[in-house]
């Protein structure tokens, strides 16, 4: 049985009175890429929010690699290993790409190079406006440098919220690219609502509705039951874009 | 065609594009000449340029708190009359480097008054983010409340420990006097005070542009939950970032009762009020824009009240209504 990276354990949270999560329970596992889907306002990007810190829980727990995450502040679970990719990107549109990149690091050692070298080589754009100001790049080129900030440490678990959003299709199939990537080294838990991206990459799914998680399962059964995915996505066979079985 | 896009975009502007905003600068700094006769016009020029660095020091530090804390610290003006009063203290202690013949002395009383003013305050500023400010983030009304009953706490520190009287500000006998250079009056303590601001602006500068620390601090400027998400701990930058805002009202309020020979109690509301000028006009959170600021309203300060001296004190409010009209986010916004 893999190893659990990630437990959130029936954790609710709050923005401001409303009651966003209402007692989420998940698990990623190592060597695989869990995707958490869902209609606008189910509470995922809340979920990894309040992963990450950004966002206090109230009830519940999170652990990474069975330690507990949830007490503590942002910065302190980042330096446990966690990446992430927020659904606005958070480019820091003043700064370089280098520096953008720098911010990044938390250490700048042979280790973190090598990193960054295998970094540049899945995303050649990065390299190639390497001095230029990150708010001038394109949508896709921003969600790059969003994904190679996250993965430059010694990242274990990446969490990336919605990367698709906004780029053009031809953007998003390099995105499945760098991400079948990324999971050689990192676990993955994805929140995404374009479904030819989240099957292409995910091993293991589950949708969150109104605050609760209200499926779960392996990404190829999720593909052929159209039944879940016309309730919870929104999408039928025959709005399919990509004409295929999905 | 994503690649052709960004192409453009950082193309550098046009000739006429990247000149005009500074010839139409340097067409508005001439233009008292026209009522000013040359050799006053230079003085008044050195006067301006002192007092716009002069001022430069308060502001960058409320720049650089409100542009990455978003913390609108009224106690700003409190912290520049402590650092004039640690100044004072130093000078009156070290009396006789003070009046001393030796440029060394003098340089020596100086220095240590303006290292002590920044520790002190410094150290003041550590205590109340960490006491005070950090309990109303995200608040502007409560920063604006809290930091204003700072101010009366600090202000009155002040009047018990200084007494509530004016005082004589001691200046080191080297730089007081001047020099007459082609039958210009050159002050000496001016000329002083804009070769510090310069330092400082370099100093500031190089901190942000080339050490991690300074681009971690302008990443903060942008997005702080992001450079908390990314592993640093921005309470500690946040603490950091205050210090150093209050080190340099410090060494403005020192630098600023040196230039005016006088402190008192309440000197801080009256320079604090121009400090948010220039923050405005500059735009908040830019360093630079702060220096820019700075300077504009010095020399208008100086050349006004040299013609129209009843229009001095509005000459700044009207720029700033002017600019924020065309610009409403100042001369060089910081994007958050």
């Amino acid at each position: 049985m893999n190893e659990i990276v990630l437990a959130v354990e029936g954790v609710h949270t709050f923005i401001g009175r409303h009651h966003i999560l209402q007692g989420v329970s998940f698990e990623a596992t190592a060597d695989n890429v869990t995707v958490l889907i869902g209609r606008n306002g189910a509470g995922k990007s809340t979920a990894l929010r309040s992963i990450i810190g950004l966002l206090p829980t109230s009830e519940g727990r999170i652990l990474h690699r069975g330690r507990e995450i949830h007490k503590k502040k942002p910065y302190q679970i980042a330096r446990e290993g966690i990446g992430f990719v927020p659904e606005h990107m958070g480019i820091f549109s003043n700064l370089t790409v280098e520096e953008n990149m720098r911010v990044a690091m938390l250490v700048e050692d042979a280790a973190t190079a090598h990193r960054l070298e295998r970094t540049l080589a899945m995303f050649g754009d990065l390299r190639k406006f390497w001095t230029a100001k990150a708010g001038n790049l394109s949508g896709g080129q921003k969600q790059m440098l969003a994904i190679a900030r996250a993965i430059v440490n010694d990242t274990s678990l990446l969490l990336v919220d919605e990367p698709s959003k906004g780029l053009a299709p031809i953007i998003i199939e390099s995105l499945i690219d760098a991400i079948n990537q990324i999971k050689e080294h990192s676990v993955v838990v994805l929140v995404e609502q374009n479904f030819h991206l989240a099957s292409s990459v995910g091993d293991q799914y589950y949708i969150l509705d109104d605050g609760t998680v209200v499926q779960k399962g392996v990404m190829e059964g999720l593909a052929g039951n159209q039944e879940l995915k016309s309730r919870y996505l929104g999408i039928s066979k025959a709005e399919n874009p990509f004409g295929n079985e999905q | 065609m994503n690649n052709d896009k960004i192409a453009m975009a950082l193309k550098p502007a046009g000739h006429w594009e990247r000149h005009l905003p500074l010839a139409i600068g340097m067409g508005l700094f001439l233009l008292p000449l026209l009522g000013i006769p040359v050799k006053t016009y230079l003085t008044l020029t050195i006067a301006g340029l002192a007092m716009g660095m002069l001022l430069f020091l308060v502001a960058s530090g409320v720049s650089i708190i409100f542009g990455l804390m978003d913390v609108i610290n009224f106690a700003h003006g409190a912290l520049f009359t402590w650092g004039a009063y640690v100044g004072f203290s130093i000078f009156r202690l070290l009396n006789k480097w003070v009046d001393a013949e030796s440029v060394l002395q003098n340089v020596g009383a100086f220095t240590i008054a303006v290292v002590a003013a920044m520790v002190v305050v410094a150290f003041l500023g550590v205590v109340l983010e960490r006491v005070i400010v950090r309990r109303v983030y995200g608040s502007h009304l409560f920063q604006i409340l809290i930091t204003f009953g700072s101010t009366i706490v600090l202000v009155e520190l002040i009047r018990v420990l200084w007494g509530p009287n004016d005082e004589v500000m001691p200046v080191p006998l080297r730089f007081q006097g001047n020099w007459d250079v082609m039958d210009v009056i050159v002050l000496r303590y001016p000329i002083v005070c804009i070769l510090m601001g310069l330092a400082v602006y370099a100093l500031i500068q190089l901190v942000l542009k080339r050490t991690k620390l300074g681009t971690i601090v302008r990443a903060g400027v942008e997005d702080l939950d992001m450079v908390q998400a990314m592993g640093h701990n921005i309470f500690l930058l946040l603490t950091g970032v205050f210090a150093v805002g209050a080190a340099l009202a410090a060494l403005g309020g020192l630098a600023m009762a040196m230039f005016t020979l006088q402190v008192y109690p309440d000197m801080g509301s009256t320079y604090l009020l121009f400090a948010f000028i220039v923050v405005i006009i500059g735009g908040l959170g830019s360093v630079t824009g702060s220096l820019v600021g700075a300077l504009i309203v010095g020399l208008a300060y100086n050349y006004v009240a040299y013609l129209i001296p009843w229009a001095a004190a509005g000459v700044n409010i009207l720029i700033m209504i002017v600019i924020l009209l065309i610009r409403p986010t100042g001369l060089f916004p910081v994007g958050k």
